[in-house]
């Protein structure tokens, strides 16, 4: 294990951030910050309670894994799409370390970000609902868990995006939805039994309920099968991208 | 194999998915400390051959081996002997130019050593430039930056694809006085360029490169030895109208205004008096032609180049 170049790499990609700390902090925090002025104030004056939370406390986990999955994958598609697209992929490639340093330099610190940042929410959100974390390691896992899936997941399609509105693509078009769509701002009970079922079949809906158990102690699904989804992304977006390495896709000709 | 040998390449092709086959069986040993130069024209292959060798595409057949370790098998040993610096100048924009030199070292996972970035920035002219960011760099610098980077990780082999490409021609001298100190203090070096110019002043090995296939390797003294041609000019004292016929068959002409001969000759045919040079004094002198001067030229590279490749295409 090469963990000089690994370091290297995710130091990097930490100053990178760091470089465009507005954009990568300050924004999340007024979006969140608008969220709870919009969703939390007008629609929880409607909605007093939610399975015995306050609408306001019942879309905090919501709004951070909104956070987490939109900024993962962004950061770490960027991350790696830039040298692509700049030409200094080059040095990358031909360094002396193996496609699982490289991964773990990018997506590292991408997941890295994404949790900080994830606490900044958390901690904006402290800002305006009084709310309970029932359970805090699991928390921690699923923010961690999330946050590098979503992060590998970004990887990929830096390295399949050949412009950056196909870097957009994903994101505007896939996470922001299924997020949406995935009960961030409501229980899934709240809707006609046959939607509850299309919903089912939103990944995301297992993330946000597994999430929303550790802070109340209740979801949508079990504990059980949200663990058992993240664990399934993860699964996959490594196999994805070992075989990404493993052919060269759009790296190497 | 040759104990010399620091890298070779053998039954090396390429085939690009479009079908495009850059690569036809090169086979090629590079020797240590030399200063190796490989022509060719545009799209002759040169890069690719340039990144096979660094890891930056596969190999359709064939293999390469860097100071005896095969470059796939065990990239980390070989390319951590490599330093690359390509054609494109590429660069993260926005970080400093101490920063992405430094960047360049970690990723080949060598210890933090500020003195020797220190060393390759003053040796590049770049420490002035340090802090600034790369966005703000004129190309030339750009270029030396590049170089930069290319030898923070101390590199025992340095690949130049191209590297004055676009480059004035003062910087360029820099860059020559900078790769023959490179070369002194052992370092082998590889250069790509279409500049004849830079392969007659810099390399001591020639390799030319043609659709593919690499057409011909010399020693670049013996490769002008044998393929230059050689041009002898005679100053005459009265201008002559025509040739004389006794100086037919020779390949004699008359310039335009008539004040002068010339006549080619291989360089090939050298020794024994091969040029037919004495023969020929002797002619003009039976035929009372007589000259007030003369001197000799020697085909420069570029003419040999461009007869090589034309001859051939």
């Amino acid at each position: 294990m090469n963990l000089e170049s690994v370091r290297t790499i995710y130091v990097a990609e930490m100053a990178r951030s760091l470089r465009t700390v507005l954009q990568s902090i300050v924004s999340p925090v007024i979006s969140t910050s608008l969220y709870f002025v919009v969703f939390g104030a007008a629609i929880g004056t409607r909605i007093s309670e939610v399975e015995g939370v306050s609408y306001g406390a019942f879309i905090v986990p919501g709004l951070i894994m909104l956070m987490l999955l939109t900024q993962s994958v962004s950061n770490a598609s960027f991350g790696i799409f830039f040298p692509r697209f700049s030409g200094s992929i080059y040095e990358i490639l031909s360094a002396p370390i193996s496609y699982f340093e490289v991964v773990l330099g990018f997506v590292g610190a991408a997941a890295t970000k994404s949790v900080i940042l994830g606490l900044i929410v958390l901690g904006t959100a402290s800002l305006f609902v009084p709310f309970s974390i029932a359970h805090p390691l699991v928390m921690l896992l699923f923010l961690v868990l999330t946050a590098l899936t979503f992060s590998l997941l970004g990887f990929i399609i830096g390295i399949w995006a050949d412009g950056f509105e196909k870097l957009q693509l994903v994101p505007l078009l896939v996470i922001t939805p299924l997020t949406f769509l995935g009960g961030t701002f409501y229980s899934i009970d709240m809707l006609p039994p046959i939607w509850q079922a299309v919903t089912l079949a939103n990944p995301v809906v297992y993330l946000v309920s597994g999430f929303r158990w550790s802070f109340y102690g209740m979801g949508d699904v079990s504990i059980w099968a949200s663990l058992a989804m993240v664990a399934l992304f993860l699964v996959a977006a490594l196999a994805v991208v070992s075989w990404i390495f493993r052919n060269g896709y759009r790296l190497k000709p | 194999m040759s104990e010399h040998s620091v890298i070779r390449v053998e039954s090396l092709s390429k085939t690009y998915d479009s079908g495009f086959q850059a690569l036809k069986n090169v086979d090629l040993q590079i020797r240590r400390g030399e200063i190796f130069a490989l022509l060719g024209p545009n799209g002759a292959g040169k890069t690719t051959l340039i990144s096979v060798i660094c890891g930056l595409v596969n190999a359709s057949t064939g293999q390469v081996l860097v100071a005896g370790h095969d470059n796939v098998r065990e990239y980390r040993r070989a390319r951590s002997l490599i330093g690359l610096v390509p054609q494109e100048l590429t660069s993260e924009a926005f970080s400093t130019v101490w920063d992405t030199v430094s960047f360049s070292r970690g990723l080949f996972g060598k210890p933090r050593d500020p003195a020797h970035i220190e060393r390759v920035l003053r040796s590049l002219s770049l420490w002035d430039k340090r802090r600034n960011r790369l966005i703000t760099l004129s190309g030339g610098m750009k270029r030396r930056v590049l170089i930069a980077k290319a030898l923070a990780h101390e590199p025992e082999i340095l690949f130049l694809d191209e590297p004055t490409a676009g480059v004035d021609v003062e910087l360029r001298r820099d860059m020559w006085e900078v790769v023959r100190g490179l070369r002194e203090r052992g370092v082998t070096i590889i250069l790509t360029t279409h500049y004849i110019e830079e392969a007659e002043e810099m390399a001591d090995r020639i390799g030319v490169i043609r659709a593919g296939e690499l057409v011909l390797v010399e020693e670049k003294r013996e490769l002008m030895r044998q393929l230059g041609r050689k041009e002898l000019t005679l100053q005459l004292r009265e201008p002559l109208e025509r040739l004389p016929e006794a100086l037919d068959g020779r390949r004699l002409t008359l310039s335009e205004d008539g004040q002068a001969l010339i006549y080619t000759y291989e360089t090939r045919r050298n020794g024994d008096d091969q040029t037919g040079i004495a023969e020929l004094l002797a002619d003009l002198d039976a035929a009372g032609i007589r000259f007030k001067d003369l001197h000799t030229r020697q085909s420069s590279l570029e003419e040999i180049f461009v007869s090589l490749v034309r001859e051939e295409a």
